[in-house]
């Protein structure tokens, strides 16, 4: 006779607190500027950013990940051991295994909560979130704490003009926890994978090692980031604006009801020409972190939302739309509930 | 739906001149966008999409950087149309 499966049931989630580390060294245009023979002027009339910043040899991508962790928990007034999974997006830590989460793990005196990595680039925040409300729901977790950490100057090449004054360094994190009501809505995800080329980091680690190793004679460098700037533009402003709006549709919201815009801070302009295409109100405040700290990947939704709460603390608890959105090319989007204040 | 070059090149001056900000009396045939009219990359793109919704044609991303003049635009997107 065969027995049946027990399973959990689990409730709905909300974010309880919201963390970040930026590295100390501010860094103007006017120095990235130099090895690019560009301008101030020029990087702010098409990216809108002011200044970014760079982590130096004692910020690495771990230290940024594990200070914006504590940084979370400290705001949700509870400690690591009350943490049951740890997801942690990053395409900037440099190696392939052991992974990242466990690392913050041990470092924060915990060694034993389920702990991962996922690799969805620019979107990886909104995917980690997704994953610790489903988590929750499915009574698989109670406290999730999803961490956004990048060290992109390790892997961006000084010299290229489509990138170098673009990406930057740092680390956000929330803590998710299970609530009554419902704090973060359903996601809507997917990719345009046959764009994967449009962001990429190449050559392979194989590739490198064989150059190393006189193996072969491949011409390879090293995998810094590259962008076709056009085509995920276009891609970033006229199909992310329909998926922002089906992600508002899915939790029963239209624009008019959201309180904040945090989409992933990829370019001012692609920031704006979404919001126009999204028709969103003026009464909607839409994050601006990039225009003072860069674009930091899969760090940059909860970094520019802490920096939103910072400059409006009348948004705590309020509805906001997030958007993550970057190499694959994937995204996703959900609306969450602010945390409350700490 | 065939279009004009009198139709296209009239709705290309209006959208380039509500995504740059360039009044639609500087804009002829003959000019560069990036040179003359100082449309960059991006905005080129939100011409682009622009045009697409306008004349109901489809200009893919490697055809854009061909588009270097506003008659390549206006060439471009009557044979499309045709």
């Amino acid at each position: 006779m065969s027995k049946t499966i027990a399973s959990k049931i689990g409730s709905e989630s909300q974010i309880l607190s919201v963390g970040s580390y930026r590295p100390k060294r501010l860094v103007l245009n006017e120095e990235v500027a130099v090895r690019i023979d560009s301008s101030d002027e020029w990087i702010q009339q098409r990216t809108g950013i002011e200044s970014r910043r760079f982590a130096d040899d004692s910020e690495t991508v771990l230290d940024m990940a594990t200070w914006a962790a504590e940084d979370a928990l400290k705001k949700a007034k509870l400690a690591i051991t009350d943490i049951d999974t740890v997801i942690v997006a990053t395409i900037t830590f440099p190696f392939q295994a052991p992974s990242a989460a466990t690392a913050i793990l041990q470092r924060l005196g915990h060694p034993k909560a389920a702990a991962f990595d996922i690799n969805a680039a620019c979107a990886g925040f909104s995917y980690g979130v997704s994953m610790a409300h489903d988590f929750i729901k499915a009574g698989t977790s109670k406290k999730v704490l999803v961490i956004g950490a990048e060290k992109i100057s390790d892997f961006t090449d000084p010299d290229d003009r489509a990138t170098a004054f673009i990406f930057a360094d740092g680390a956000g994190a929330v803590v998710i926890a299970a609530s009554d009501e419902a704090g973060i809505g359903p996601v809507e995800w997917g990719s345009d994978a046959d764009n994967r080329d449009a962001i990429q980091m190449n050559p392979s680690w194989i590739e490198v090692r064989d150059v190393e190793t006189q193996l072969t004679k491949a011409g390879s460098k090293w995998p810094n980031i590259s962008q076709e700037g056009q085509k995920v533009f276009r891609w970033a402003v006229f199909s992310m604006s329909k998926a922002a709006i089906k992600a508002l549709e899915a939790a029963g919201l239209t624009v008019n009801d959201i309180d904040a815009f945090i989409p992933h801070q990829a370019n001012v302009r692609i920031i704006e020409t979404m919001a126009k295409e999204m028709d969103m109100p003026e009464s909607v405040i839409i994050a601006d972190d990039i225009r003072k700290n860069g674009n930091t990947s899969a760090a940059s939704i909860p970094l520019a939302m802490d920096a939103l709460l910072q400059q409006h603390p009348e948004l705590h608890g309020k509805l906001a739309l997030l958007i993550g959105y970057g190499a694959g090319l994937v995204y996703a989007g959900q609306v969450v509930k602010l945390p409350p204040k700490p | 739906m065939a279009l004009s070059q009198a139709d296209v090149l009239a709705g290309i001056k209006e959208i380039v001149e509500e995504v740059a900000g360039i009044p639609a009396a500087s804009i002829e045939l003959d000019k560069n966008f990036t040179d003359d009219l100082e449309v960059d990359s991006l905005s080129m793109v939100e011409v682009v999409v622009a045009c697409e919704e306008r004349f109901g044609v489809k200009i893919p991303d490697e055809k854009v950087t061909d588009l270097a003049t506003v008659g390549d635009a206006v060439n471009f997107i009557v044979n499309a149309a045709a």
